[in-house]
């Protein structure tokens, strides 16, 4: 086991592309560490790169405290699952699992016993014979772990670990991925682009865009108090409403689409009249059909009304622009009639010039 | 069914008779010759014997041809199927400049290597090399012949092997050889099967090559060696030559049988999970 460290990491393609730009990251030891990001951000040549598929261009990898930047992948002691799990079709469930056993020239009985008894602990233990062919996607993720963990590496790299199987069995993958890494206690990197995904797996998230870290934290800081707007949009089932507002004077209040609206826990830090992008998760905004006796709603015209089972996501537009709100599912709305959006005023986050402010 | 529908069937089928007889003929004069006592050159009903068997077994020349024709048989598939595998890999996974062209272009003149335009120059480079009357000789040409296409058809194959097989096997720490050995070996071996097989089958019947390279008659494989049988009076040896003919095209039925069988033919990639 072992933490990795990335400093400066950067990766220059042929042609001047620049897939990663100065990558700073800590991976404590035995964490499971989720790399997010939408396609095309890098994530994935990281791993790579981690791994040894790639070579640095500039920066350097550290894993346990060895310094592995030129090392070749095979030896810095990782294993990487790939997202097509990469089974070799041609060698059964347990040829596959010992195989990196064989690299290794462990014996052919140790080997042979060693593949069972990981195969038994992952629920492998009858499809030893089989071909990766004949299983099913859960079972060939599972091949896929086992192989993995056979050679007891001292890190875990997963590209995309459930991307390649069914909702349903995301789930229970997922679940089983999650034990598995608490009880193996080996850490763990893996790329996700399904911020749910990162969300409920991970330990810590590093938030990607084109080739750098826009913020790294446990799940909840990143859900609760994204340092960017990137990251604020890109969190979160249903998008962050980002709405440009105005601070008022004594910063107690910031118009949005001419409604003073509450400032929230950001208020100390505000100067009257500057401007500012108010920021409100739909799960946090309060909709009713009348304006209240409070005020501080925002009002709009019903547009569309989406049924997500427990809840409906309504979309408002008013004068503030367009405003997403997610309403229990016996809420009356319907599309055309008129409605508003209360905030919760401890969920408001401000962002001044794309940056979280407080 | 109307009058006019039936002379159109019974005209269908009679035209599709006479061009199934057109391409049976030969095979059943094949497979009838070699067992009567007087073969002639038109089919029929044999006079039933197997003495012309007796007599071949007994022609040491011709029995030499076949052990001949084996080698090179054996020897070119060897060279092409080693040569294209490692090729096609590697033309598969580096990036170079102007190697589809450089494909293309070999494939291209692939078909002149050992054909007959080329003839005086190949014999000149043969005499050069000190290769002729070889059998090493006709190897070497004949595998040059047969290697472009050879490495076009693998090429495909390597191409459709996910990269992730290798880079997998690579995180694990197999070298470049083990990952050969190990992995792409096994999973284009349907297109080496293939490879192998059309090389053998190629060189099999290939007459102009060894006739030209090869003097001495106990080097000359059964291609050239049937072309001098001939009675004492200077005809046709025609027991001889189709009690030959059926041996010779034995093993070659054989080995797409078994090949076919085993592995199935193809001549594209991709991976049956």
């Amino acid at each position: 086991m072992a933490a990795i460290h990335l400093s400066g990491l950067t990766k220059d393609y042929p042609g001047g592309v620049r897939a990663l730009d100065g990558i700073d990251l800590t991976v404590a030891d035995g964490e499971f560490f989720a790399l997010l990001g939408p396609s095309g951000c890098g994530k994935t040549t990281l791993l790579r790169t981690v791994a040894g598929l790639e070579e640095a261009t500039g920066g350097a990898v550290r894993i346990g405290g060895d310094d592995v930047t030129r090392t070749p992948p095979g030896r810095r002691d990782v294993a990487m699952v790939f997202q097509d799990y990469a089974l070799f079709p041609h060698m059964t469930v347990a040829d596959n699992i010992a195989y990196p056993l064989r690299i290794r020239k462990v014996p052919a009985a140790r080997r042979r016993d060693k593949a069972a008894e990981t195969a038994r602990e992952l629920g492998l233990g009858d499809h030893l014979a089989r071909r990766p062919g004949q299983l099913s996607g859960g079972q060939q993720q599972r091949v896929a772990l086992a192989r993995a963990m056979a050679c007891h590496p001292s890190a875990f790299l997963f590209d995309e670990p459930l991307s390649n199987l069914d909702a349903r069995l995301r789930l229970e993958a997922r679940t089983f991925l999650k034990r598995l890494q608490r009880d193996l206690r080996v850490t763990t990197v893996f790329v996700t682009h399904d911020q749910a995904e990162a969300l409920a797996l991970a330990d810590r998230i590093a938030v990607l865009e084109a080739g750098r870290v826009r913020q790294t934290g446990t799940p909840t800081e990143i859900f609760r108090r994204p340092a960017n707007t990137f990251v604020a949009s890109f969190i979160g089932s249903t998008p962050m409403n980002l709405l440009p507002g105005t601070v008022e004077r004594g910063g107690g209040h910031v118009t949005v689409g001419g409604v003073p609206l509450p400032a929230g826990p950001a208020r100390a830090a505000l100067t009257g009249g500057e401007e500012v992008v108010y920021g409100i998760r739909p799960e946090y905004l309060t909709f009713s059909g009348t304006p209240g006796p409070g005020g501080g709603a925002l009002p709009g015209t019903v547009t569309v009304v989406e049924n997500m089972g427990s809840t409906q996501l309504v979309t408002l537009e008013g004068p503030a622009g367009t405003v997403q709100v997610v309403v229990p599912e016996d809420t009356p709305a319907e599309p055309g009639g008129a409605g508003y959006a209360v905030p919760r005023s401890d969920r408001v986050l401000l962002y001044r010039e794309g940056q979280l402010v407080g | 069914m109307t009058p006019g529908q039936a002379v159109r069937t019974v005209l269908r089928y009679a035209s599709l008779s006479l061009l199934l007889a057109f391409f049976a003929l030969p095979l059943l004069w094949l497979a009838f010759a070699p067992f009567d006592r007087a073969p002639q050159i038109a089919v029929s009903l044999p006079e039933f014997t197997l003495d012309n068997f007796r007599d071949l077994l007994d022609n040491e020349n011709a029995l030499r041809s076949l052990r001949n024709s084996l080698l090179l048989a054996a020897g070119t598939g060897a060279v092409v199927v080693t040569l294209s595998a490692l090729a096609a890999y590697a033309l598969s996974r580096v990036r170079l400049p102007g190697r589809d062209a450089l494909l293309y272009a070999l494939l291209l003149l692939s078909s002149i290597v050992t054909g007959t335009a080329a003839m005086v120059p190949l014999f000149n480079l043969a005499y050069e090399l000190d290769l002729i009357d070889s059998q090493l000789g006709v190897i070497l040409v004949l595998s040059g012949g047969l290697l472009p296409s050879a490495i076009f058809i693998l090429k495909d194959f390597t191409d459709a092997t996910p990269r992730s097989y290798e880079e997998s096997a690579r995180v694990f720490g197999a070298s470049p050889l083990q990952i050969m050995r190990h992995i792409v070996v096994p999973v284009i071996r349907p297109g080496l099967a293939t490879i192998g097989v059309w090389a053998v089958a190629q060189v099999w019947g290939n007459f102009l090559i060894p006739f030209l390279l090869l003097r001495s008659p106990d080097k000359s494989p059964a291609a050239v060696v049937m072309y001098t049988f001939y009675t004492e009076g200077g005809q046709p040896d025609l027991a001889l030559i189709s009690t030959f003919s059926l041996l010779y095209s034995l093993p070659v039925v054989l080995m797409f049988l078994l090949v076919s069988s085993r592995y199935g033919f193809r001549f594209h990639g991709g991976i049956k999970r």
